[in-house]
């Protein structure tokens, strides 16, 4: 029952403190999920780190920029998506609806846009608006199939009636909406065809039809025959059995176990809730299957992260700037640096995280961490209820008993597969 | 001195020293594998196996300043400060020649040990270092790929974790596969955070009964990280290590890349020599980034270069196990063939690519690109790289070069390899 508690807290938001864990507990496994999925207070916690206004572009205006003018341009830029990553981090961080910023995060992966490419931070954050305002998912593809980062992103500028690009139009079908191996090549050079005439004005950082683009013949997709384009090509796509299906496979591989498949009943009773994102995840968490997956996931970088800031009762907002520039390099030595996914199939997940590599970075972020934590005296139990480990293993335990230096201890438990396996 | 290195890695990994490690399908100790090979399996030795070294210069280095067309007017036209005359260029034939910097390469092309493949580059260039560099370590042209080619070819042979090494600040995207990466190897030693120790590390990277199959698994990457920094460290200490200076910092921007690149081969050359079994070894020169002045910055990081391959071909001929080693040199990009108006120059296409060692078949390949019919100022390929990474592959790691290049491409071999 405990365990299931705390598994379920890890699962749905970023690592829960010791006072969140004693709360749940005292409300029950039932009482927690309805909490955790329909929060009813205000997210008080979220209001302290407001989105961040980045100011416009330092392109813009630029038409004929100097080496020098493109120099400094870049620069800004990079200041500004570093302010939006430290940003959101600490969002990710402060608010207590954990849950809700957890299943955004988890977008954020599913439509895997990165800034190196986009290179834009204003078109990031849009992206991220529009996925903040639309919990379901069919709010979502229509949002996204002409969202100016995803369009950037997958060609769909260069996508037109004389020369197509598929790119946009695999992704949709392979990644976002259905799922590798549910259609054919022809399917995919239609639902390019169908996605043909949109352009990004990118001074107002927004997406705008061109018909003199677009591919208005029909389009045989899925055996469907009509003139399809972009919105009625997502209604359509929405229709099918395989998205929801998908859907619910995806949720499961992130929250519950990226080895093993969804078991038919759960992926039922999750696709009853489509297309209501955050229903799925409720249908999801009260499931047995869920209940009986601990130790099926491994923590993503930014998960780490994020629930370590929350375990030693830190703020990514308040870090010092050389702080946080550490703090980004070693999100991106681990792997993650949120708004740069590696590609368009998101983040890696499971073993993949755990590199030899990456246990050397994640030792001395870890000490980096420890470090900000004022000396106090440190047992290893004290050390679990911090970081709201159930027990240690005789290993683990053995190497904490080997010290009392506080930093060493926290540094110690943060790095520890007991920490980094959900 | 055989016999006494392995003794050393069995101890180093706990093996002799009675403390056996938990192994699970996933983890095979480092001494247990040296272990399999000298007495188990036939007596493989890891010195006869062929190695790949895999030299880096981040930064966009100027090909044409390194494979100098001396004897092309337009080479002079183009960029009148910056180009060399017909007399410093130490030819290779009447129309290339090398910077006047790379006298030690030079040799090397007499010795036939140097191969120069010309104008390597892949379709619809893109000027950006990072998207470049990721498209020549994924050697991935079409779009982002999470995996380097090296990477794959970890994951495709279910490789040990040392079977891949990188001596660079941080693992290079080449070395990353989907499902196993490289070793990124400290130059400096092994660093962790204050008052943790080796040994602590190594403790937190016991298995321990019962815990689930992901959490050993987070385990062993701490196992294997103080594993294979000892097996370095032992490498280290078998074989008489020259003295290695530190080079200063160049005086083009960083993007990536070490200076000491020198230290870096010297540690790869111990590694050869002591018989561990890593087949690929990562390395890498940054500053090549000249946009400004680039005369001066240019020539001392060559003169760089030149020193650092130099002095590993000459040490490696020496052993058998250093003739088993190819060593290849790259970069993201070459320059523009115009000159800015700052005596630099910006950001181009395609360049040469070094092969060398024992095995190789020294001469030029491939085609030096026109310098008159160029594609919006810049030089038009010749040579898609992804064939020399399947000759590597094929030819160096005996690997199926289609199945790790990727994309769908079938690789052209090349002959550079084809020595007898």
């Amino acid at each position: 029952m405990a365990d299931e508690l705390a598994l379920l807290l890890r699962r749905a938001g970023f690592g829960p403190t010791a006072a969140e864990l004693a709360a749940a507990k005292k409300a029950g496994y039932e009482a927690t999920v309805a909490a955790l999925t329909a929060p009813t207070a205000p997210d008080v916690g979220a209001s302290l780190a407001p989105v961040p206004v980045l100011g416009p572009d330092p392109f813009s205006g630029l038409s004929h920029p100097t080496a020098a003018q493109r120099a400094t341009a870049s620069e800004e830029r990079w200041e500004q998506t570093k302010r939006l990553t430290r940003w959101w981090l600490d969002r990710l961080t402060v608010a207590d609806h954990q849950t809700r910023e957890k299943l955004w995060f988890f977008w954020h992966g599913h439509w895997a846009t990165s800034v190196r490419k986009v290179m834009r931070p204003q078109m990031m954050l849009l992206q991220h608006q529009n996925l903040r305002s639309s919990l379901d998912f069919s709010v979502m593809a229509h949002k996204m199939i002409t969202d100016p980062a995803l369009v950037f992103w997958l060609d769909g500028e260069s996508n037109t009636r004389a020369a197509p690009n598929e790119n946009l139009g695999r992704e949709l079908l392979e990644l976002f909406m259905l799922g590798i191996g549910r259609y054919s090549e022809r399917d995919v050079k239609a639902a390019g065809r169908a996605l043909t005439g949109w352009r990004i004005d990118y001074d107002g950082a927004r997406s705008y039809f061109n018909p003199a683009w677009h591919d208005n013949g029909a389009k045989t997709i899925l055996g469907a025959t009509k003139n399809f384009h972009a919105h009625t090509l997502v209604d359509f796509l929405l229709k099918q059995d395989r998205c929801a299906a998908f859907i619910a496979e995806r949720l499961w591989f992130r929250y519950a176990s990226s080895t093993d498949p969804i078991p038919k009943s759960t992926r039922d009773a999750m696709v009853a809730s489509f297309p209501h994102s955050m229903s799925m995840l409720r249908k999801l968490f009260e499931d047995e299957a869920f209940r009986a997956s601990a130790g099926k996931l491994v923590k993503q970088p930014t998960e780490w992260f994020v629930g370590a800031m929350r375990h030693l009762g830190l703020r990514p907002g308040e870090l010092s700037d050389e702080m946080s520039t550490y703090v980004l390099n070693g999100l991106e030595r681990l792997g993650q640096l949120p708004f740069a996914p590696p590609s368009v199939e998101g983040w890696p997940a499971g073993v993949e995280w755990l590199t030899v590599g990456a246990a050397q970075t994640r030792l001395n972020f870890a000490g980096r961490l420890a470090q900000l934590v004022p000396a106090q005296r440190l047992t290893p139990e004290d050390v679990a209820h911090v970081l709201t480990i159930e027990t240690w293993t005789n290993r683990t335990y053995a190497v904490l008993k080997a010290t009392t230096d506080p930093q060493r201890l926290l540094t110690i438990g943060l790095a520890s597969p007991e920490y980094l396996v959900t | 001195m055989d016999a006494v290195t392995r003794r050393r890695f069995f101890l180093a990994s706990g093996v002799v020293g009675g403390s056996a490690l938990v192994a699970g399908a996933a983890k095979l100790s480092l001494g247990g594998l040296l272990r399999t090979a000298s007495e188990a399996s036939g007596r493989e030795d890891h010195r006869k196996t062929s190695k790949l070294v895999i030299v880096t210069l981040y930064g966009g280095n100027d090909g044409l300043n390194t494979v100098v067309p001396y004897a092309s007017s337009a080479y002079h036209a183009a960029r009148p400060e910056l180009a060399y005359e017909p007399e410093r260029v130490l030819r290779l034939d009447d129309a290339l020649g090398l910077n006047p910097m790379l006298k030690g390469l030079s040799s090397l092309w007499g010795e036939q040990r140097l191969a120069v493949v010309l104008g390597v580059g892949y379709p619809k260039p893109d000027r950006s270092h990072f998207r470049s560099m990721d498209i020549w370590q994924t050697a991935s042209p079409s779009g982002p790929t999470s995996s380097g080619w090296v990477g794959r070819w970890l994951d495709g042979t279910r490789a040990a974790p040392e079977a891949a090494v990188s001596f660079e600040p941080m693992l290079p995207p080449l070395l990353a596969g989907e499902s196993r990466t490289g070793a990124c190897v400290s130059i400096g030693g092994l660093k962790l955070p204050p008052g943790l120790t080796a040994d602590l590390v190594g403790a937190l990277g016991r298995r321990e009964p019962n815990e689930s199959e992901l959490q050993a698994r987070a385990a062993d990457a701490y196992a294997n990280l103080i594993d294979i920094d000892q097996l370095i460290r032992d490498a280290e200490a078998a074989s008489a290590a020259p003295p290695t200076t530190v080079q200063p910092d160049s005086p083009a921007t960083s993007t990536g890349g070490s200076n000491i690149l020198s230290a870096q081969l010297s540690r790869v050359a111990q590694c050869v020599e002591a018989g561990v079994p890593t087949r690929v070894y990562s390395v890498s020169l940054g500053g090549f980034d000249t946009h400004a002045s680039e005369r001066l910055g240019h020539e001392f990081l060559l003169r760089q270069l030149d020193q650092a391959l130099t002095s590993f071909a000459g040490r490696l001929s020496g052993t058998e196990a250093g003739r088993q080693v190819t060593t290849v040199v790259y970069s993201e990009f070459g320059r523009r063939v115009r000159a800015n108006a700052s005596d630099g120059t910006d950001h181009g296409t395609a360049g040469p690519v070094l092969v060398l060692g024992s095995q190789v078949a020294g001469g030029l390949y491939g085609e030096q690109p026109s310098l008159t019919d160029l594609d919006d100022g810049d030089l038009k390929a010749t040579t898609d790289f992804r064939d020399v990474v399947g000759t590597l592959l094929a030819s160096v790691l005996q690997a199926d070069p289609a199945r790790y290049v990727g994309g769908g491409y079938q690789p052209t071999m090349l002959p550079f390899l084809a020595r007898d």
